[in-house]
């Protein structure tokens, strides 16, 4: 069942999660981690439903960005206490994912991707052009940091930690979730439907709690978001962001937890590095994207782990002699 | 015999495919632990019979009976939790999944608990997950693939994915089992290693099973009762010694089959 | 709300409508020859009208020898884009193609970018300028050329599929491809085909629209989406549902504007497209499939 190794992962994720600050050259690069973070546990959700229950949404950034304003909302105008207003902003996103995942998970491939579509950019508009409520396309601004019973999250170490352990519960939880009942049916649904009906497993309700526990996580990225940088805007929810969670999700390699993580590291650090080659930028980026695919089909978990498989494998065998 | 005894009755049941009537008209029944053979041509009708039955498609017309209640038009989920499983004619076993999860994911309403139990993986779900695990072993032993516990499904030779298809419908603990040609695709050996499974599922689990086969041979030395479809109809019912002789069956399905 | 504003609506709806159809003619091509989802389908069309401009404009040509040259450079783009992307990794998980096509996207408007800049162009329509009153509706000669030349392209497929040999091969890969190898079908050559017909028709989409609604680098994106939406509202795989899908697109967008709020006219056209798919899963011309078990 891979208890053990996931539990020799986990404890080399907090460890490396935990020093990775202290080896970093400058400040600048641990608010990019924070940012890889909090997009992890947003891409780690979507695996659940995507890789692991094998249902596409093309929508996700809107759960994403409706925590997210629904936080930076509540506590600017309203004076919610943040910490209330992350929780208002996952409760809402957790019942618009029900309302939306009732219908659309009865379609098949790629009409559910056209669904979800179709969800997010109606989401993303609304943000755009209720400008009241939102401040329309050029955002909303003056958002509270993080604070809870007193404590501000003011440095950036301070929040690194907030998201690192955040990430680290929702790894956890996943990891447990997969190896249970409830993750051997997401993963015979991703099989075959009618076989895992006829298992007895209620298709439709594993998805739609699937779906809603992917946009739960995503929610809880979106506050995260919202309370660091203060200020959000509506590019940061539209299709260009599900597609990119998507992609995240899919090279980071789908067949584990872990390939969310490493997929939202490398591909939200990625242009930070790629910034000094400027206006190559876009075309550098598409271009990463189409050779890892085309050399790395398991994604780059899986790359890592065949590499981690023949260094262990060799280093087993001359043990042996 | 007495009429209660019937554990699975259809009666008159009628499927319909754009132009084609897959069914029209078909009765069927399964009398409680006795082994209801279900054979004819390709094309006859029986997967879609299995279908209905199981509830993957819904009948135009007819109903299902099960232990005495009306399944007609309950989801295909509930009639497992009922207590009648199937298999599948063009294999569907969870391909990436190991051996033993496809097995584990059989027993899937028997050793139940919450999401939550296994988020906080409290005592309960360790429990539970070890009584799955031990029942899902021990049905991988009754159909000899304990060795394979840990390989992925995908990579089990066709034949033994038969079994592992097997394995994973009675992990389930089901009244009823329904096979959908288990035999094709496997040499003479592997077939009867098949009959004496299937055998023992009736003797040692007490479980009804209704089979779907081209394979005579298996048919003919397991079956209590005969059932022969022929274009969506029943042309013959009866013991296997009756439908060895029978003309109209000799000349739809064995004279032109084999 | 007379008769007049409403032919306007209709017509500048066809008028969009028609380059979603074609949009959405060309995801399914690809999509019958490989189940594939071609992301860089609106880069296909954003490419036509971007580099007509060019062509005009830095060469010095007249509109029509640039619009040939655009859409024969795009044409070519998609078959490079095969052989480069798609067809080395033949056989591949179809999610893996599809992320590899979305890289293509990002690529493609990134060179754009690059050598044309992030400025809108436009480009002057083909023949006249004079608009036409019609029952009180203003039309400009470019709408009509724009339903002409869609119409001319939707004949030019269907016979293409119906009467050559290389169109019937195409459909026969879409049904069966280990059938069509079989009986001695290139499949390898009719996907790279599938590609040069998708890049065609989009690039065709692209440049009749350019003159009436400028262009840009990313306009590819939102093109792209509708098409994809049309094809999905027409029954996936059906290339005739596709064009109608597209032109349906564009009606109801064009009616949302007029009618509704131009700031909602997108929110409107996705929220009946929602509708219909919870309605009719299989889209308005598609046939529900009974899977087979
Ligand atoms: N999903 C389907 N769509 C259309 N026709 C079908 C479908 N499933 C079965 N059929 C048709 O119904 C008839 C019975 O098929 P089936 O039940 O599979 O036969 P058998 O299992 O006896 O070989 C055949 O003519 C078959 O082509
Ligand atoms: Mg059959």
């Amino acid at each position: 069942m891979g208890g053990k190794q996931n539990i020799i992962s986990l404890a080399v994720f907090i460890v490396v999660a935990a020093g990775f600050p202290w080896i970093l050259p400058s400040e600048y690069y641990i608010s990019i981690l924070i940012l890889s973070g909090i997009t992890a546990i947003a891409v780690v959700g979507l695996n659940l439903l995507l890789g692991f229950a094998g249902q596409i949404s093309l929508g996700h950034a809107a759960f994403f960005g409706i925590s997210a304003y629904t936080s930076a909302i509540l506590t600017t105008n309203y004076g919610f206490p943040v910490l209330a207003g992350i929780i208002c902003g996952i409760f809402l996103s957790a019942i618009v994912a029900f309302l939306i995942g009732m219908p659309a998970l009865k379609l098949k491939a790629l009409s559910l991707a056209m669904a979800t579509l179709g969800f997010g950019l109606i989401v993303y508009i609304f943000m755009n052009e209720t400008i009241t409520l939102t401040g329309g396309p050029s955002g909303f601004v003056g958002i509270p940091r993080f604070n809870i019973m007193g404590y501000d999250f003011y440095s950036d170490l301070a929040y690194y930690y907030l998201v690192a352990s955040s990430l680290t519960v929702v790894i956890i939880i996943s990891l447990n979730l997969i190896n249970s009942r409830a993750g051997r049916a997401l993963k015979a649904i991703h099989s075959s439907e009618n076989a895992a009906r006829v298992m007895g497993i209620n298709v439709h309700r594993y998805k739609l709690f699937v779906f809603v526990l992917s946009a739960v996580f995503a929610a809880l990225a979106g506050g995260l978001y919202a309370h660091y940088l203060s200020f959000v805007a509506p590019s940061a929810f539209g299709f260009h962001a599900s597609l990119q969670l998507i992609v995240m999700a899919i090279l980071g390699g789908m067949s584990s937890v872990w390939g969310g993580v490493i997929g939202a590291l490398f591909l939200t650090s990625m242009p930070e590095f790629l910034r000094i080659y400027e206006e190559l930028e876009t075309i550098l980026y598409g271009l990463i994207l189409i050779l890892c695919m085309m050399f790395m089909p398991q994604g780059l978990a899986g790359g890592l782990g065949k590499l981690a498989g023949y260094v262990s494998g060799k280093l087993f065998r001359r043990g042996l002699k | 015999m007495n009429k209660d005894a019937a554990l699975l009755k259809c009666s008159d049941i009628y499927v319909r495919f754009g132009g084609v009537m897959a069914l029209s008209g078909v009765s069927f029944q399964a009398e409680k632990n006795s082994i209801s053979a279900l054979i004819g041509p390709n094309g006859a009708g029986k997967t879609t019979l299995l279908n209905v039955i199981t509830g993957m498609i819904s009948q135009s017309e007819g109903s299902i009976e099960f232990k005495s209640r009306d399944l007609s038009s309950i989801a295909a989920h509930i009639r497992s939790q009922e207590g009648m499983i199937r298999t599948f004619q063009n294999l569907e076993v969870f391909a990436h999944m190991s051996v033993l999860e496809n097995v584990m994911t059989g027993a899937h309403n028997r050793y139940k608990y919450t999401v939550l139990d296994s988020i906080l993986k409290t005592p309960k779900y360790f429990a539970r997950e070890r009584q799955c695990r031990d029942a899902a072993l021990e049905k991988l032993k009754f159909v000899g693939l304990e060795k394979e516990r840990d390989l992925p499904a995908l990579d089990l030779p066709y034949g033994k994915q038969r079994l592992l298809e097997l394995a994973r419908a009675i992990c389930g603990d089901p009244a009823l089992i329904l096979l959908d040609e288990p035999a094709a695709g496997l040499n003479s050996r592997e077939t009867r290693t098949l009959g004496e499974v299937i055998a023992a599922i009736r003797q040692d689990f007490g479980i009804t099973v209704v089979l779907v086969e081209h394979d005579m041979e298996l048919v003919m030395s397991i079956s209590d009762q005969i059932t022969v479809l022929n274009f969506g109809q029943v042309i013959a019912k009866g013991t296997p010694r009756d439908i060895q002789n029978n003309p109209e069956v000799i000349e739809a399905y064995l004279g032109s089959d084999d | 709300m007379d008769l007049g504003s409403i032919l306007q609506y209709l017509v500048s709806g066809l008028t969009v409508g028609s380059t979603y159809g074609l949009t959405a003619l060309g995801f399914t091509i690809i999509f019958n020859a490989t189940r594939v989802i071609n992301f860089a389908q609106g880069e296909f069309v954003m490419l036509g009208g971007m580099l007509a401009v060019f062509f005009a404009g830095a060469l010095n040509l007249g509109v029509f020898p640039a619009v040939l040259l655009a859409v024969s450079c795009t044409t070519l783009v998609g078959v490079c884009m095969e052989r480069l992307t798609i067809r080395p990794v033949q056989g591949a998980n179809v999610v893996n193609i599809i992320i590899i096509t979305i890289g293509v996207s990002i690529f493609i408007r990134g060179v754009v970018m690059l050598f044309l800049g992030k400025d809108t162009f436009s480009l002057p329509p083909f023949f006249g300028t004079e608009a036409l009153e019609f029952f009180g509706a203003m039309i400009i000669p470019q709408s009509i050329w724009i339903l002409l030349i869609t119409m001319l392209v939707l004949v030019g497929l269907r016979t293409y599929f119906n009467k050559t040999i290389f169109g019937k091969a195409m459909l026969a890969c879409s049904f069966e491809q280990k059938a069509a190898h079989l009986v001695g079908i290139s499949v390898d050559r009719m996907i790279m085909l599938s590609f040069a017909i998708s890049a065609l028709v989009g690039s065709i989409g692209g440049v009749i629209l350019t003159p009436i609604t400028l262009t840009s680098y990313d306009v590819g994106i939102m093109l792209g989406l509708k098409g994809f939406a049309a094809c999905i509202l027409g029954g996936l795989g059906n290339p005739f549902g596709a064009a109608a899908g597209g032109l349906i697109i564009g009606v109801l967008e064009s009616f949302g504007a007029g009618f509704i709020s131009s700031a909602y006219k997108d929110a409107f056209a996705f929220i009946i497209l929602l509708v219909i798919l919870f309605v009719k899963p299989s889209g308005i011309f598609g046939r529900a499939d009974i899977e087979r078990v």
